[in-house]
């Protein structure tokens, strides 16, 4: 009997403790599309990292071939609601799910978009066909420095 | 390098094509990356991007230019509080007027993206930067607003962002509180495309923009330069700009 009363206690002991966790842990929207290959929990430790080192890649080295952009984030990590990402501004934003928990205040998006955007067409590198290309550019001025 | 868990403080180091180390005294040393790699990707210090600007060409009540970089940037929505002294411009048409003979010119202005730039130099937080191939730029990162940049572009190219700022492009992060400018759309020179001024300007059928490789001799830009008589803004200021006008 005392050994019932025991386990009973523990049961409802680790059920509690168990629903306790779930009411403090940041509540993580799911993504979709490819996992991480590193792992959840190596991105969610190292993502300021990576995304530091970019920064600085990307604007003062022109190095664009990168892993970790902020756009590419919300491909995956856009939260919806009423059919429309919801921006930085809302609480249920991607990235405010773990900051706001955290109190990390990130001002990422006091400049960039935290939604996504249609705009992609500068993730890809110009095909010599496309008229904007520099390529194509420099071949209508050689026809035109020939005529 | 498809996993980055894997790499490691090693692999970087490594990465680095060329590691020199100065000994300054036992302990301390000054080490220098970088060095010429042949497979490095960015902005190429073989290049120097620039612009021609023929004023004959460009037409007096065309602003082309500069909604496309509008577009293309993502600025020039104004707030409440919109005054032309206060307002965002990366590129304007400037008209001038000879008072002797009456003739009136226009022409685009924005960053001349000069080869020793005055708003880097007085740059407190390294913000104001040139990028290898010679595009001015600044980093928002370390921006902290103090507007000296702007005190010291003899072309009044800069902008500060007084007013909360949404729904950004992707092109062009911006925000309140940091001075911005032209970047010569370095996010489409990066991907191989040509500014949004350069191809509005070619569509409206002017071409008074030309685009190109001033460190390459056998560039039009740079033949047009060898051939053809032209100015740089405030050259007696010595900054040797990439923005260069003709017939202005």
């Amino acid at each position: 009997m005392r050994l019932v009363l025991a386990l009973i206690i523990t049961i409802f002991g680790l059920t509690g403790l168990a629903q306790a966790q779930n009411a403090l842990a940041p509540n993580v929207p799911t993504a979709t599309g490819a996992p991480h290959a590193e792992g959840n929990e190596y991105w969610r430790k190292n993502h300021m990292d990576l995304m530091r080192h970019d920064r600085d890649l990307t604007l003062r080295e022109g190095e664009r071939d990168i892993q970790a952009s902020l756009g590419q984030c919300f491909d995956c990590h856009a939260v919806e609601e009423a059919g429309e990402p919801v921006t930085y501004e809302n609480e249920k934003h991607f990235c405010r799910a773990c900051h706001d928990y955290a109190a990390v205040n990130v001002d990422c998006f006091m400049c960039h978009r935290s939604t996504p955007s249609d705009n992609v067409l500068n993730r890809a590198m110009a095909t010599p066909d496309e008229p904007n290309s520099i390529a194509a550019y420099l071949a209508r001025l050689a026809a035109e420095a020939d005529q | 390098m498809s996993n980055r868990a894997e790499l490691t403080r090693r692999d970087i180091l490594k990465s680095g094509a060329a590691v020199a180390t100065i000994t300054l005294a036992s302990g301390v040393t000054l080490m220098a990356f970088g060095g010429s790699d042949a497979n490095a990707t960015g902005a190429d210090a073989g290049k120097r991007w620039g612009l021609l600007i023929d004023a004959n060409k460009c037409a007096a009540d065309c602003s082309d230019c500069v909604t496309a970089c509008k577009t293309e940037n993502g600025w020039g929505s104004h707030g409440e509080h919109a005054s032309p002294e206060t307002d965002v411009a990366w590129i304007r048409k400037v008209t001038l007027k000879d008072k002797q003979t009456g003739r009136t010119v226009s022409a685009p202005i924005m960053c001349q993206h000069c080869e020793t730039p005055p708003c880097v130099d007085v740059c407190p937080t390294g913000a104001s930067m040139k990028r290898a191939d010679g595009i001015v730029l600044v980093d928002k990162h370390a921006c902290i607003g103090c507007r000296y940049c702007m005190m010291a572009c003899p072309f009044k190219a800069r902008s500060f962002v007084h007013e909360d700022v949404t729904d950004q492009s992707v092109n062009a992060p911006r925000g309140k509180g940091t001075v911005e400018s032209c970047t010569l759309c370095v996010h489409r020179i990066d991907k191989g495309r040509i500014p949004a001024c350069v191809e509005s300007c070619e569509a409206a059928g002017h071409s008074a923009i030309l685009f190109g490789d001033l460190k390459d001799p056998d560039s039009a830009i740079s033949k047009a330069l060898l051939n053809y008589p032209s100015i740089a803004l405030r050259a007696d200021l010595g900054l040797n700009p990439g923005v260069r006008y003709q017939n202005l």
